[in-house]
C-alpha cells in the first residue's frame, strides 16, 4: 500500500423509490482505498454492497456524497468515461464476439492502434492461460475459461481499479478455489486496485488486504482479515464472519458470571457482550484453573468434520456454545453426548464488542 | 417389436401426407408457371414451355403492379423496423407511463379484423381528406406489421442480460457504441424475423390495400382484379420467384445458424 488513495467514498448514499417507498440500499458510505490494494465488501444479499460497488462503477448516481477516484471527484461522470473497470458476476461476455474480440472491445473504444491492440490482448490472454483460444465463442468455453476471458477483457485496459461484483459464484468449489489462488496471483502481477464484492466470508479472508463489512447499507467494521475474525466489532460481523460464540452479562470487577462459572473481562463493568471464537476453547472434564474463563454444560452435540470435531455445549442457563477441537491424536471424541464437562479459554480470547 | 414397426410406418405416411398437402399449393403455382395453355384461363396441363419466363414483363399493368408491391413492401418494411425495434427495446427493457396501454395496443394491433382496421383506415384519410395513393398503402402496412416487428424484438430482449449493455459502457463505448456493438447483434435474429415478417405480410396484403390503395394497383389487387378474364401465367412465374427468394433466405438463414452454433 503506497498511502495514495484509488478510490474514495464520502459519506456516500443510495436512496431509490420502491413501490412509492423510498429505500435507502447504502445509508453513508466512507471508504478510502489504497492504490494497489485488494479490498473486499463482505456481507450478506442486500447489505448494499453491489450497491457501493455499482457507485464506483458509475452504473448508479449517489443521492449524496462524493466517490472519488485518484482523489478526483467522479461523482457525475458516466461510466465509459472512468478508469475502473468491472467484472461482472454473470461475466457479460460478448455472446456474438469471438474471445479476442470479447478482450480487445475496450481499447478499440479508445481507439488504440492495431498494432498495440494485438500486442496487449495477446499478452492479456498469455497472462489468463488462454493463448489458443482466441477465435472460439464465449459460450464454448467453460465456465472457469468464460470467467479469465471477463477478467482479461477488464484487464486488458489497464485500469486504475478493477470491480468484482462476486465474480466466483457461479463455479463449483475446487474450481473456485483454484480461482482465488489465480487471482490473487494476477492481482500481484497486474498491481491494480481490486474492489471485490462478496458474501463468502472465507473468499474475503483469503484474499483480502483489507475488508469492509457491511450489513444494512453501513460498513459495521473495516480492518484487516485477521483483526476482523480475531476482534469482531459488532455482534453482527461475530456472527457473520466465521462460527462464533455470543456471551452476555454484568459483570462485575473484571468477571462475567455466566454459564455456571465466569468469563475473565479485565478493566470492564456492568452489562458486557463477549465473543469467543470455537477453535480457542478447550473442553475438559476437571475444573480449569483460576488464570481461564471457565463456563460448564453437556454435551449436545458432537459432529465428525475430517479435521476437527464439533462439538455442541448447552450451559447450565441453557446458552449454547459450539467448540471445535483438532483431531491432533486419534479420532476418538474428547467427550461424548450427554458427557458434563468444563470449558475453559484464556482471558485474551474473549473478546469485548462495542455494541 | 412388431406393434412398434407398423407405428412407425404410419407415423411416417402420416408425415409425407402433411408435407404433400401443405406444399400442394406452391407445387401447383410453380407447374402452372411452365405450362404452354392456348386458351384464355390456366387450369388445364397442356404442355411444358418456357415461354412465360421470357415474356415475364410483356403485360405491363402487372409489372407496375409487382414494382409497386416490391417498393411499398421494402419501404414499409424499413420503416416498421425501426420504429418496431425501438417499441420492442423499450417494452422488453424499460417501465414507463403507459406501458400497459401500449403492450395492449400491440396485442390489439394484431387481433383486429383486417376488414375492420381497413374500413376504419379509410374513413380515417377520408375524413382528413388524406389522398389515397402509395403513401397511404404504406401507413396502413406499417400499422398492421408494427406489432409484429414489436413482439419478436421483445421476445429477444427480455431474453438479454442487461449487464452486458453495461460491460459496453464500463469498457468505454458510448451510448450509441453500446448500441451499436452490442444491444442490435444480440437482439438482431428478433429483428430479421420481425423484417421477414413484416415483408411478407406487406407483399400479399389484399384486404387493408384494397380500401386504402386509391388508383394504385398492387399485385394482390392486380390478379383479383384479373380472377374474372384469366390469370395470366406470368403470375405463377412471379410467384413461384418470390417464393424462391424466400427459400433462398430461410435456407441463409439456417446455415447462418448452424454455423454459430
Amino acid at each position: 500500500m503506497s498511502g495514495t488513495s484509488a478510490i474514495e467514498l464520502v459519506d456516500v448514499v443510495k436512496e431509490y423509490l420502491a413501490h412509492g417507498e423510498v429505500v435507502r440500499a447504502v445509508k453513508g458510505v466512507t471508504l478510502d482505498i489504497a492504490e494497489g490494494e485488494f479490498f473486499s465488501l463482505l456481507g450478506p444479499s442486500g447489505c448494499g454492497k453491489t450497491t457501493t460497488m455499482r457507485m464506483i462503477a458509475g452504473f448508479e448516481a449517489p443521492s449524496k456524497g462524493l466517490v472519488k477516484l485518484l482523489g478526483q471527484d467522479v461523482t457525475n461522470v458516466p461510466p465509459n468515461r472512468r478508469d475502473v473497470n468491472m467484472v461482472f458476476q454473470s461475466y457479460a461476455l460478448f455472446p456474438h464476439m469471438s474471445v479476442w474480440d470479447n478482450v480487445a472491445f475496450g481499447l478499440k473504444q479508445r481507439k488504440t492502434p492495431q498494432e498495440e491492440i494485438r500486442r496487449r490482448v495477446g499478452e492479456m490472454l498469455e497472462i489468463v492461460d488462454l493463448t489458443g483460444r482466441e477465435k472460439r465463442r464465449p459460450r464454448e468455453m467453460s465456465g472457469g475459461q468464460q470467467q479469465r476471458v471477463a477478467l482479461a477483457r477488464a484487464l486488458v485496459n489497464r485500469p486504475r481499479a478493477l470491480l468484482l461484483d462476486e465474480p466466483l459464484g457461479a463455479l463449483d468449489l475446487k474450481l473456485r478455489q483454484a480461482m482465488q489462488i489465480e487471482l490473487k496471483r494476477i492481482q500481484r502481477e497486474v498491481g491494480i486496485t481490486f474492489v471485490y464484492v462478496t458474501h463468502d466470508q472465507n473468499e474475503a479472508l483469503t484474499m483480502s488486504d483489507r475488508i469492509a463489512v457491511m450489513n444494512d447499507g453501513l460498513v459495521e467494521q473495516l480492518a484487516g482479515p485477521r483483526e476482523i475474525y480475531e476482534r469482531p466489532a459488532t455482534a453482527f460481523v461475530a456472527g457473520f464472519i466465521g462460527t462464533s460464540n455470543l456471551l452476555a452479562g454484568s459483570a462485575a470487577s473484571g468477571v462475567l458470571k455466566v454459564g455456571g462459572g465466569r468469563v475473565l473481562v479485565p478493566g470492564h463493568d456492568g452489562d458486557v457482550s463477549v465473543t469467543v471464537r470455537p477453535e480457542k476453547i478447550t473442553i475438559c472434564t476437571d475444573e480449569p484453573g483460576a488464570g481461564l474463563s471457565a463456563v460448564r454444560g453437556s454435551v449436545t452435540e458432537v459432529v465428525y468434520l475430517g479435521t476437527y470435531n464439533s462439538y455442541t455445549v448447552s450451559l447450565t442457563d441453557g446458552v449454547e456454545i459450539t467448540v471445535f477441537q483438532q483431531n491432533v491424536h486419534d479420532a476418538a471424541a474428547t467427550a461424548e453426548r450427554g458427557d458434563s464437562v468444563w470449558l475453559s479459554w484464556q482471558a485474551q480470547h474473549s473478546y469485548v464488542i462495542g455494541s | 417389436m412388431r406393434g412398434i414397426r407398423v407405428g412407425d410406418r404410419l407415423l411416417h405416411i402420416y408425415t409425407w401426407l402433411v408435407i404433400v398437402w401443405l406444399s400442394s399449393p406452391i407445387a401447383v403455382m410453380i407447374l402452372f408457371g411452365f405450362n404452354d395453355k392456348q386458351s384464355k384461363s390456366n387450369t388445364s396441363w397442356q404442355g411444358f414451355t418456357l415461354r412465360w419466363y421470357a415474356e415475364l414483363f410483356d403485360i405491363s399493368d402487372l409489372t407496375v403492379a409487382l414494382r409497386n408491391s416490391l417498393v411499398i413492401a421494402l419501404i414499409s418494411t424499413v420503416i416498421t423496423v425501426v420504429i418496431g425495434t425501438m417499441l420492442g427495446l423499450a417494452l422488453g427493457r424499460h417501465r414507463f407511463r403507459g406501458k400497459g396501454v401500449t403492450n395492449f395496443l400491440v396485442f390489439a394491433a394484431i387481433s383486429t379484423p383486417e376488414l375492420v382496421m381497413g374500413a376504419s383506415l379509410l374513413s380515417l384519410f377520408v375524413s382528413g381528406s388524406v389522398p389515397r395513393d402509395a403513401n397511404t398503402i404504406i401507413v396502413s402496412h406499417v400499422l398492421f406489421s408494427l406489432s409484429f416487428v414489436v413482439v419478436t424484438v421483445r421476445a429477444r430482449v427480455v431474453t438479454l442480460d442487461p449487464s452486458l449493455e453495461e460491460a459496453a459502457r464500463d469498457l468505454g463505448a458510448t451510448a450509441w457504441g453500446t448500441f451499436r456493438q452490442v444491444t442490435l447483434p444480440s437482439i438482431m435474429p428478433g429483428v430479421l424475423a420481425g423484417a421477414m415478417l413484416s415483408f411478407a405480410l406487406s407483399i400479399d396484403d389484399y384486404v387493408v390495400t384494397s380500401f386504402v390503395n386509391g388508383s394504385t394497383v398492387t399485385f394482390p389487387l392486380w390478379i383479383v382484379g384479373a380472377v374474372k378474364t384469366g390469370i395470366p401465367p406470368q403470375v405463377n412465374v412471379m410467384g413461384t420467384l418470390i417464393f424462391g427468394v424466400g427459400v433462398l433466405i430461410a435456407i441463409a438463414n439456417a446455415v447462418a445458424a448452424r454455423r454459430r452454433n
